[in-house]
């Protein structure tokens, strides 16, 4: 309550200024709080609570929840021979993301962080990728993909090598995919890059610039390290995106051929949505969610040690 | 001028750093292109003539596809859900965040830190569940439920962004008002929203954007092709004619045309919105 006081000012004794603040604030706190709040509970917060509770039982969607299996679930579920493979797709999606495609940003970055018009014009096209839908840009690379009439052939054609089907291969599938995700976010990470490297302070690049410092050293020194929570944001969103990836695969392979480039939502949509086997698929959720929680918590800690530096 | 000299003698961007950015801007324009070329061709001259201009500029395809039923139904579905979102979202969010920077309660910091919890993880993560609540609330197969699905999962980012500008907002401007005798309500309306039309337009966009891509939930919770979303709709059109890829194309192009050029025109508050909200988050 004590926060209540401080805004009393002065002339208004105290208490009554806490009696006339409450009577005056408990309307528009009742306007303005449920809705939220109660959308957020119902629809984001009940799911996955109900997540976790189908995933101790076995239940088909209907009737009553009753046939308790403790953790069979869990165990159905880690020991699922295509989960092994959807969670290696994710986490090479991470290892992608984090050793090609955020390095890759940083340099369009670096080249275009200053103003002009053509660097605008280079950044725009970088980022329209990632404004398209997911599903088009799917769509679209599966037609670049394919086999007999995309652009693919050609390119093998020109450089006279018998191009695979990629997309129904079972080892091309992943560098296919991997591209496609690289073309489609790297201008996001760029923008990102862009903006912290915006904000650093024209006079500190100029000094160092002034003292014959070199062009790699001034990035190096100076640059990256005053742009690492932008990094620390980056890696953050590229990590999550790997967990949730979902809407570019359906339409590229369908988590194809025979599996094998499932990702862990993919996974749950083909084994725990389609089936409805809920008490599988909350266990897919719950450990999707568990996941999530340990980035963000390790985010959390490491954004913090960024602010106290 | 000394500055100046050496500035230029030293230029942002290399030749060579130029050459590989135009090759990677090549890389990414390359596909949209033939992609938009492609609705022209014939299938056979997708092949032998990939990247050339189309023998002949028939539209033909893209006639069919705009007299057809499902283009603009299912673009205006979207857009219908979209807008629904977007109105619902910046309402809610404008209002919870305003509570949250400008009135002082008992657990304002609880439910504030509560809410940022849909912050922690994506929508995907609950579909399964989320769409049985959706089945026992009625709210399958409409589009107010994926309105309301969609508010419910936008509103940590977007209360995040709101409070974030509220709190800039000067607090004098809120303490005159209030001494004014003009309650929260009013002070919300006629004093905050007008100057918060910045964020208004940032998270509008943003949350456009999101619901205007979605997949996933209106895949799992819309069954009648008549309320499908334009998502929805090429992919079934994808999965009707199979390997027809200049009807495809042409579909393509016309669905993404009018985003591709609407995100354009509004990128300025994407971006705002991605590295704002980012930064604190």
């Amino acid at each position: 309550m004590a926060s209540l006081a401080t805004s009393a000012k002065g002339i208004v004794p105290t208490v009554r200024r806490r009696r006339y603040m409450d009577r005056k604030s408990l309307i528009p706190l009742l306007v303005f709080l449920p809705p939220s709040l109660i959308l957020f509970t119902v629809f984001v917060v009940l799911p996955m609570v109900d997540a976790a509770t189908f995933s101790f039982f076995d239940w088909n969607g209907y009737g009553p929840i009753t046939d308790f299996v403790g953790f069979e679930n869990y165990a159905d579920v880690l020991t699922h021979r295509n989960f092994g493979t959807a969670v290696r797709n994710s986490l090479i999606v991470v290892a992608v993301s984090l050793l090609i495609q955020l390095p890759l940003a940083m340099w369009a970055a670096l080249a275009l962080s200053e103003r002009g018009v053509s660097i605008n014009v280079l950044r725009t096209i970088f980022f329209v990728p990632f404004m398209l839908a997911e599903v088009a840009a799917g769509l679209i690379w599966k037609f670049v993909y394919d086999g007999n009439y995309g652009l693919l052939p050609i390119v093998g054609d020109a450089l006279q090598v018998d191009m695979p089907f990629v997309l129904a291969d079972k080892f091309w599938v992943i560098p296919a995919i991997m591209l496609v995700i690289t073309w489609k976010y790297f201008g996001f990470h760029m923008m990102i890059f862009i903006a912290g490297l915006q904000s650093i302070p024209g006079e500190v690049v100029e000094a160092a610039r002034l003292d014959g410092v070199k062009k790699w050293q001034i990035v190096r020194h100076i640059k990256l390290p005053m742009v690492r929570s932008a990094i620390v944001i980056s890696v953050f969103f590229a990590i999550t995106g790997a967990l949730q990836l979902f809407d570019i695969i359906i339409p590229l392979t369908n988590g194809g051929p025979s599996h094998t480039s499932h990702t862990i939502v993919t996974f749950l949509y083909q084994f725990g949505i389609l089936r409805m086997k809920l008490g599988f698929g909350g266990a897919v959720s719950v450990i999707l969610f568990i996941a999530c929680v340990v980035v963000a918590l390790a985010y959390r800690r490491i954004l913090f040690r960024v602010e106290q530096n | 001028m000394a500055s100046t000299t050496r500035r230029k003698r030293q230029p942002a961007v290399s030749p060579f750093q130029w050459f590989t950015l135009l090759i990677i801007a090549a890389f990414v324009i390359v596909p949209f292109y033939t992609t938009a070329l492609g609705g022209f061709k014939e299938i056979g001259e997708l092949r032998v003539n990939a990247f050339g201009l189309p023998a002949s500029w028939d539209p033909i395809r893209f006639v069919e596809i705009l007299v057809g039923p499902s283009y603009f139904r299912s673009l205006g579905n979207s857009l219908l859900i979209a807008v629904g979102t977007v109105v619902l979202s910046t309402l809610l969010a404008s209002m919870t965040a305003f509570a949250f920077a400008h009135i002082k309660f008992f657990g304002s910091k609880f439910l504030m830190s509560y809410l940022m919890l849909g912050l922690l993880f994506p929508s995907a993560t609950a579909i399964l569940p989320l769409f049985i609540k959706m089945r026992d609330l009625g709210l399958l197969d409409s589009h107010l439920g994926i309105i309301i699905v969609q508010v419910a999962f936008s509103i940590s980012f977007s209360v995040l962004l709101f409070h974030n500008f509220f709190k800039e907002l000067p607090k004098e401007l809120i303490d005159a008002a209030r001494m004014d005798n003009c309650g929260y309500i009013r002070i919300y309306w006629y004093v905050t929203l007008p100057l918060c039309l910045p964020i208004i337009a940032t998270v509008g966009v943003f949350n456009f954007v999101g619901s205007w891509n979605n997949f996933l939930l209106p895949l799992i919770a819309l069954n009648s092709d008549a309320k499908y979303t334009w998502p929805l709709g090429i992919m079934q059109f994808q999965g009707e004619f199979g390997s027809d890829w200049p009807r495809i194309l042409a579909f393509l192009t016309l669905s993404i045309l009018p985003a591709v050029l609407f995100f354009l025109a509004a990128q300025r508050y994407i971006i705002s919105g991605l590295t704002g909200g980012a930064v604190k988050g």
